[in-house]
């Protein structure tokens, strides 16, 4: 039935500074970056990986009433509005290394071995968590 | 007014990721207040506000959850894995524990082997909710 996931979603306080993070100092690409007027329908993806989509939405009106927005960003700003990123890299310690020389990076956990291989864990600069891993089963 | 909500929300959220990431050590409550920009004196009340309990009570439920893992996925000693995770003497581990487990270290361990989580589920879904002030082990 369903074959693949093209679009997923986080929320974002800033889109700019959505975009010096995820392209900037991740290394993702822009995917689509459209003013749809009623909101700036902003995507990101993985280098290569064009088909597997991050949406940066902005929480506000049209989309929701501006009580709302300010709950969703509370939210955000306290880690817990669900935005989880999980992302594979060939060598979990190398992106560290880069990621950190880069500077400005807030990480939540340094490389550590797990079961299913090593990876790390970081925050974007709005609250969401994000881990790179790279998988003890596979090559990337 | 949001704004500064907001503002306040990611810095605390910066000490308390800090916190989980040296849960090892002492509760270092003036280097946590400055990683959330706040005078020693506001860091407990200020953290209390935005995540519903007191640093310490964070801590110590933080320091339970790798216990549990250790407890289960290790064959580390009871006393090892106390100081491993932060505490200080055995007895407050013990007490502790028991307290929020419902039963001893020893008791717990026989419970036999988990599966292995990325460390962002098993730090917030693996981690005691409460000090059994409801009278009841919380965990199943």
């Amino acid at each position: 039935m369903l074959s693949g996931l093209r679009i997923s979603q986080i929320y974002v306080l800033d889109q700019d500074q959505a975009v010096d993070f995820y392209v900037g100092k991740l290394g993702l690409e822009i995917n689509t970056d459209q003013d749809l007027g009623f909101m700036r329908f902003l995507t990101v993806n993985v280098p290569g990986d064009p088909e597997r989509q991050i949406l940066l939405e902005k929480p506000g009106p049209p989309a929701m009433d501006p009580a709302t927005a300010d709950e969703v960003r509370s939210l955000l700003t306290k880690g817990r509005t669900g935005g989880h990123l999980f992302f594979t890299t060939a060598d979990a310690r190398k992106a560290y290394e880069e990621l950190r020389a880069k500077g400005g990076v807030e990480f939540t956990q340094e490389p550590t071995e797990q079961p299913y291989g090593i990876d790390f864990g970081l925050r974007d600069p709005f609250g969401n968590h994000i881990r790179v891993a790279q998988m003890a089963s596979a090559a990337s | 007014m949001t704004q500064a909500v907001e503002d306040s929300n990611r810095r605390l959220l910066r000490a308390r990721d800090a916190m989980d990431l040296t849960y090892g050590g002492p509760l270092d409550i003036p280097t946590l207040a400055r990683i959330a920009f706040v005078s020693e004196a506001h860091f407990i009340r200020a953290f209390r506000a935005t995540f519903g309990e007191t640093p310490h009570r964070y801590l110590q439920r933080r320091r339970v959850e790798r216990a549990l893992y250790l407890l289960r996925c290790t064959d580390r000693s009871i006393t090892d894995i106390c100081f491993d995770v932060g505490f200080a003497s055995l007895g407050t581990f013990s007490k502790t524990f028991h307290l929020i487990v419902g039963e001893s270290p020893s008791e717990y361990r026989r419970r036999g082997e988990v599966i292995a989580l990325p460390t962002c589920f098993a730090m917030a879904w693996t981690r005691p909710s409460s000090f059994g002030e409801d009278g009841r082990a919380t965990r199943g």
